[in-house]
């Protein structure tokens, strides 16, 4: 029987169109569930709300700075978290978790495709109707908080690259971390570990100025502050171009360690899937 | 390297299986130490089966059917032996090796759930890399050999499960594998969609030259399919052959079902009495002796109808189980 050939496209041009395919369903599948969505941003901008409310008052309380930060620069720093947040999101070790233990990788396995562009490609479509629905929420909070803003194109352009380095470092290594499930069945601990340092190192909790001393010293050395403290500060703080260009390029650093780090574990781990019940 | 699409030599596959007894104490402690079994899931199997070839895997439940299959695919590692499939070994899951086979299994759901079908299928085309004529040639093609018809414009969450059966195997063919593993595509169907997959698959079959691996508990499905079966249990092959000669081989015996005249007496004399409705009895009697019994009954009692049958072929299936434990 005959072979089907190939589409004619290189293999690059042959990947977009899967993650242009994979985006626009992705993005189908978002709409479907509107009701979910909005409850799921609900939940998504309570946590950074409560940060703004939080420090805005002790900001206010405190003759007007707290570590050198205004209320307007809380506020400012507070809405663009939830939009890195937003931006952010990727496929969780819990999500592993289930598709190794339920056998739902089985169906990942037999397309000649790696699972991992799946991954890349389903979250980066699902983004597209959060932002949209994020940016009333962002009017909203600038009316209430009055955040201060002093914002150059390059920063945005570079604001625009950074939130996805900080999706693509936050998906390869909370995939590798996902993997570990071939080994433990159960992978919830060690996830929550990993929350707990990124809530600490990575200026989710509270911009890393507030952190002592030796807290944002190991943050210089871990990845999570690329996923949500440099992002911000390029909209935020007022960094250099050189700082802002050193940013992204240590984004990129940590994304090809990640990278790394998610082939070796996925060579070794892949070996020992089992396929239960599918 | 063979020319056989599909070549197994001494497959083994092992799991390690953590044990422990039922209770409170049992759990505390294998939270220190761990019990774990090996379990023999494929045992040392070996065969070949031709390009366009279609072929039967029969076994119980846990027999290694659905295990063989998976390393055959690539989802599984083997343990020890060899397996090639169109020149490849799958477990190395090359790109190439993959756009060239599929797996179906019926109990399970690889479509968007709550997307049209139709949307999967364009996902499909994207991953399989298949120009867009070819796309939509297959894909009409397919719809309308499985009568899918507007069903694939349906959220999947909304089809019956033989409708999602359907429609996965669409799913499942768009990029026209050369090698078919079907583990169990017609479980839980009714009747009529039973027959429909099952003149699909052949009807794929003959205009593809696919080579099919199916695996059924529905005797059926083998029979309308396959001439040849492979008969595993215990993760050991133990028949492989065609299915005609599975029957002469393990079941040295026909039945003869007569229906009397004047009512039904003793038929013992003539062979073992294994049903009785009424006027009609069912005799089973030994191969050799069938023409003998049958002249016999013709001869002897008021016939007004006798059938000699082959035994059906769940039985000869349960027969070739029942000596294996018995071993």
């Amino acid at each position: 029987m005959r072979t089907l050939p190939l589409a004619q496209e290189g293999r690059l041009r042959s990947l977009a169109d899967f993650y242009l395919t994979t985006i626009r369903t992705a993005i189908q599948q978002q709409f479907q569930y509107r009701a979910a969505t909005y409850m799921y941003l609900i939940g998504m901008v309570a946590e950074p709300v409560i940060y703004l409310v939080v420090w805005s008052t002790i900001a206010d309380q405190s003759g007007g700075t707290v570590g050198g930060l205004t209320a307007g620069e809380f506020a400012a720093y507070y809405i663009v978290w939830t939009l890195v947040r937003t931006m952010n999101i990727v496929f969780t070790p819990y999500g592993w978790e289930e598709r190794i233990r339920e056998g739902e990788l089985s169906g990942q396995l037999l397309r000649p495709l790696h699972p991992i562009h799946y991954d890349l490609a389903w979250f980066a479509g699902g983004k597209v109707p959060w932002v949209l629905f994020y940016l009333p929420i962002a009017v909203v909070l600038t009316l209430v908080f009055n955040p201060t803003f002093n914002v150059r194109p390059l920063e945005i352009a570079v604001f625009a690259v950074a939130v996805w380095g900080a999706y693509l470092i936050r998906t390869f290594y909370q995939s590798a971390l996902g993997l570990v499930t071939f080994w433990t069945t159960r992978v919830g601990a060690l996830f929550q570990l990993y929350i707990t340092l990124e809530l600490l190192l990575s200026g989710r909790l509270v911009p890393l100025t507030l952190m002592p001393y030796w807290v944002q010293t190991a943050a210089w050395f871990l990845p999570f502050r690329w996923t949500f403290y440099f992002p911000i500060q390029t909209l935020v703080d007022d960094l250099s171009n050189k700082q802002l260009l050193g940013g992204l390029a240590m984004q990129a650093l940590w994304t090809l360690i990640g990278i790394g780090l998610f082939s070796l574990v996925w060579r070794y781990a892949i070996r020992r899937y089992t396929a239960v019940g599918n | 390297m063979t020319d056989a699409a599909v070549h197994v030599a001494d497959l083994r596959k092992t799991f390690d299986v953590p044990e422990r007894e039922a209770g409170l104490k049992s759990a505390t402690k294998s939270l220190v130490r761990r019990k774990t079994k090996e379990v023999r899931a494929v045992d040392g199997i070996s065969f070949d089966i031709a390009a366009g070839e279609i072929v039967g895997f029969l076994g119980p439940n846990g027999a290694g059917k659905t295990t063989t299959l998976k390393m055959l695919s690539g989802l599984l590692y083997v343990s020890g032996g060899e397996a090639e499939v169109l020149g490849h070994v799958p477990s190395k899951r090359e790109r190439d090796f993959l756009r060239r086979i599929s797996l179906v299994m019926g109990n399970r759901n690889q479509l968007q759930w709550d997307l049209p079908a139709l949307d999967s299928f364009e996902l499909n085309r994207s991953i399989y890399r298949i120009p867009r004529a070819d796309f939509l040639r297959n894909r009409d093609e397919l719809v309308e050999l499985l009568e899918v018809g507007d069903l694939v414009r349906k959220p999947v969450r909304q089809l019956s499960l033989g409708e999602r059966m359907k429609v996965e195997i669409v799913g499942s063919l768009l990029h026209q594998p050369q090698v078919l593993f079907l583990d169990e595509p017609t479980i839980g169907l009714d009747v009529t969609m039973q027959k429909r997959i099952r003149v699909f698959v052949a009807e794929y079959r003959q205009r593809h030259g696919a080579t099919v691996m199916l695996t059924s508990h529905y005797m059926a499905d083998v029979e309308a399919l396959c001439e040849r079966v492979i008969v595993i249990h215990h993760g050991r092959i133990l028949f492989d052959g065609d299915l005609a000669a599975l029957s002469d081989t393990v079941a040295a015996w026909k039945t003869i079902a007569v229906a009397l005249e004047n009512g039904a007496g003793d038929l013992s004399s003539y062979g073992e009495v294994i049903h009785r409705d009424g006027d009609l009895v069912t005799l089973r009697v030994p191969k050799a002796e069938t023409a003998r019994v049958t002249a016999r009954l013709l001869a002897e009692q008021e016939v007004l109808d006798l059938n000699v049958e082959d035994p059906p072929i769940e039985d000869v299936i349960e027969l070739v189980f029942a000596q294996e434990n018995r071993e």
